[in-house]
């Protein structure tokens, strides 16, 4: 979440500085420069993604170091995974606490004109945009962890394709469908690259003991895992 | 000023005397280590990555020790187990340490947010004298300026009194001071903060409950801080009457004042616990010299110890206070100061008993512990307050706020954990705080202002 913030503080100073030094009143560039900030905070947000990433690299393998068994306690899985969701949660809240607070006060929702879903769809671009970031965390920190970069150029490709549906607010179809559609496919991406698989949902669901006779193939079913 | 205490179950101990000073005098972080026979032999090992300071206290024990476990291997095998153990009880602490923080925070903004009378300007601190109403920006910072000077400078006085009234051996007198601050934090205060919010609900309530409730709260209160009482209550009495204070700040303290004072604050709290001369540091050395906790009750513990092992039946030692906002700069002081006593002097231990290897085990079961002191609670929850009371009604700025003094805590205690002595928890944080909260609210507030305009998400 620090991270984060600090990704957005900068692109907010970038923002800010190319603001005041253009023409206030000239709305088109107005509108263009916060394009171009909102793409910056984009690309400045993967990249303190992937400090991050480095920064755990060294803390997991300092774990290693100093463990037992050679292994940390907490595996690059996990620490992905809790990386992607305070990226999320952060980001959700920020985008949403300001609605949330101004949503109890009276007023009436597009007066002027604007569209009178704003908080409904609100609420569930924050949710997209938090299930999102959870799963660019675990692809992320794989794609990282074995140096596939066009996983991590799609994931980037995905966050600015994302970010870019926005504008279309408040044509919803064309943002709100599109963003869902792309969280699915992305949280399928991430189930499958966290090692999921249709065998181990039925595994999960259907919550049986292993007889001995398949613990051969239980653990080589985990052995996935284990990287 | 945050220290580790290793804190052992008294009933297991043979003698409860023996188990109180040995918590009282455990090492700050080499808590982990305290009375693990190997802690010495993996001076030599491999796997020493992080234990640079570690010779100090913990050796005393493991001296001792070391004579029975002459075993390389079993030595090591302790030493990797102490090593995770130390990780995973780092991490325990990093927790133990933000919930009391956390709690204090949401109590305070909640407060702010909803109660209008902690943000109505009704006049200030005779320690804040000069006016913030000045026409002009150079005389108002020149204000400001001023009485955080006053004020930092009644702070220093204070500290200075109360060490050497602790040097002089006054224990009666700084008793006494501290349980009348913490009196009028517990009645007073709680009666004003209960009328407001009672207002502000339009909640009627007749004198006899009122009187009926604040007796109740103050009495069971002043008895869990001063004497003995469950450790949740006692926690939770410290988290509220550091809220208490943390409001009253917010309320009295001039705006440009506040965060000037926060600033001089942290660096003043850099000096007094680094530098060899500064008054807490010779307080620590006092204490250390004489072998003695001090005031521990004016700490917030996470651990289990300090109400069923102390030898003393009372820890705390407030002050008594002439005017109403002397006890409580006294009782702010007497936080921070405490604090680093009881960790300095835990460093350096006196001979203590040598412990069987066998006690490995039992150190497996015992509360370790955690220390934070109380103004170190206060002056987060007061700039998380501010940021609330202040940053234009954005919710934003607080939370901003309120990640980055989380952090800063965050990286004090792995400080704590590389430097093994009593560090200063201000200065991380409030610097983080305040570059966040200046930082938010004018440059993210407008860019996400403008961006949440048009529905636009990053």
């Amino acid at each position: 979440a620090f991270f984060w913030l600090v990704s957005l503080l900068l692109a907010s100073l970038i923002w800010f500085i190319s603001v005041h030094l253009s023409d206030r009143d000239n709305a088109k560039l107005q509108y263009g420069l916060l394009i171009f900030g909102a793409a910056v905070s984009v690309l400045l947000q993967e990249a303190f993604r992937f400090a991050y990433f480095k920064l755990l690299k060294k803390a997991d393998e300092g774990l290693a170091m100093i463990s037992e068994d050679g292994r940390s306690p907490i595996s690059l899985r996990q620490m992905a995974y809790v990386s992607g969701l305070s990226f999320g949660i952060i980001s959700g809240v920020f985008s949403v606490i300001n609605i949330l607070a101004d949503s109890i006060g009276p007023g009436i929702v597009g007066i002027h004109g604007d569209s009178p879903y704003y908080f409904i769809t609100s609420a569930f671009l924050t949710m997209a945009l938090v299930l999102l970031h959870t799963f660019w965390g675990v692809i992320f920190f794989d794609a990282c962890e074995k140096r596939h970069y066009w996983c991590l150029g799609l994931v980037v490709a995905s966050h600015l394709l994302t970010s870019g549906l926005t504008f279309l607010n408040p044509w919803y179809e064309a943002s709100l469908v599109p963003i869902f559609i792309i969280t699915l496919c992305t949280g399928l991406w991430a189930f499958f690259t966290a090692g999921g698989s249709f065998c181990n949902i039925l595994k999960c669901l259907s919550c049986k003991q292993e007889d001995d006779s398949r613990v051969m193939m239980y653990s080589a079913l985990q052995v996935p895992f284990e990287d | 000023m945050i220290t580790f205490t290793n804190n052992s179950d008294s009933e297991e101990e043979p003698c409860n005397e023996r188990t109180s000073l040995m918590s009282a005098e455990s090492p700050p972080v080499p808590s982990y280590q305290d009375g693990l026979p190997a802690s010495e032999a993996g001076e030599a090992q491999a796997h020493r990555k992080r234990r640079t300071g570690s010779s100090r206290s913990p050796n005393n024990i493991a001296d001792g020790d070391m004579s029975d476990s002459g075993v390389p291997v079993r030595e090591s095998a302790l030493e990797n187990e102490e090593e995770e153990l130390t990780l995973k009880y780092g991490a325990k602490h990093v927790i133990m340490l933000f919930v009391p923080v956390t709690l204090c925070m949401i109590v305070v903004v909640a407060t702010i947010k909803s109660v209008r009378f902690y943000t109505e300007k009704n006049g200030q601190l005779i320690y804040t004298p000069f006016s913030e109403d000045t026409p002009s920006v150079g005389q108002r910072l020149l204000n400001s300026v001023l009485n955080t000077i006053i004020m930092i400078s009644v702070i220093v006085v204070m500290t200075v009194f109360l060490v050497l009234l602790y040097k002089y051996r006054c224990y009666k007198f700084i008793h006494g001071w501290l349980i009348l601050s913490s009196l009028m934090l517990l009645f007073l205060f709680t009666y004003i903060y209960l009328g407001e919010v009672l207002k502000t609900y339009n909640v009627a309530m007749d004198y006899p409950t009122l009187f009926l409730v604040i007796w109740n709260f103050g009495a069971v209160g002043m008895i869990c801080i001063h004497w003995k009482g469950p450790l949740q209550l006692q926690q939770a009495y410290l988290i509220m009457i550091s809220a208490l204070m943390a409001l009253v700040f917010i309320k009295y303290l001039p705006e440009w004042s506040a965060w000037v004072i926060l600033g001089a604050i942290s660096i003043y709290d850099l000096m007094a616990v680094l530098c060899p001369k500064g008054p807490l540091r010779m307080l620590v050395e006092t204490a250390q010299e004489r072998n003695e906790p001090i005031f521990p009750a004016l700490i917030y513990s996470s651990a289990m110890m300090w109400t069923v092992g102390m030898a003393k039946p009372d820890a705390a030692a407030r002050g008594p206070s002439r005017q109403m906002w002397d006890a409580a700069e006294d009782g702010r002081e007497n936080h921070r100061s405490p604090s680093h006593t009881d960790s300095q002097m835990s460093e350096t231990r006196s001979p203590v008993p040598t412990r069987p290897i066998t006690s490995f085990e039992e150190l497996e079961e015992e509360e370790r512990g955690v220390k934070l002191g109380l103004g170190d609670f206060i002056f987060y929850s007061v700039l998380v307050g501010k940021a609330a009371a202040t940053a234009s009604g954005d919710w934003n700025t607080t939370l901003a706020c309120f990640v980055a003094i989380l952090i800063g805590l965050c990286l004090t205690l792995l400080l704590l954990a590389v430097f093994k002595k009593a560090l200063p928890a201000l200065p991380i944080s409030i610097t983080f705080g305040l570059v966040f909260y200046f930082s938010t609210d004018n440059l993210v507030r407008p860019f996400m202002d403008t961006l949440a305009s048009h529905q636009l998400y990053i």
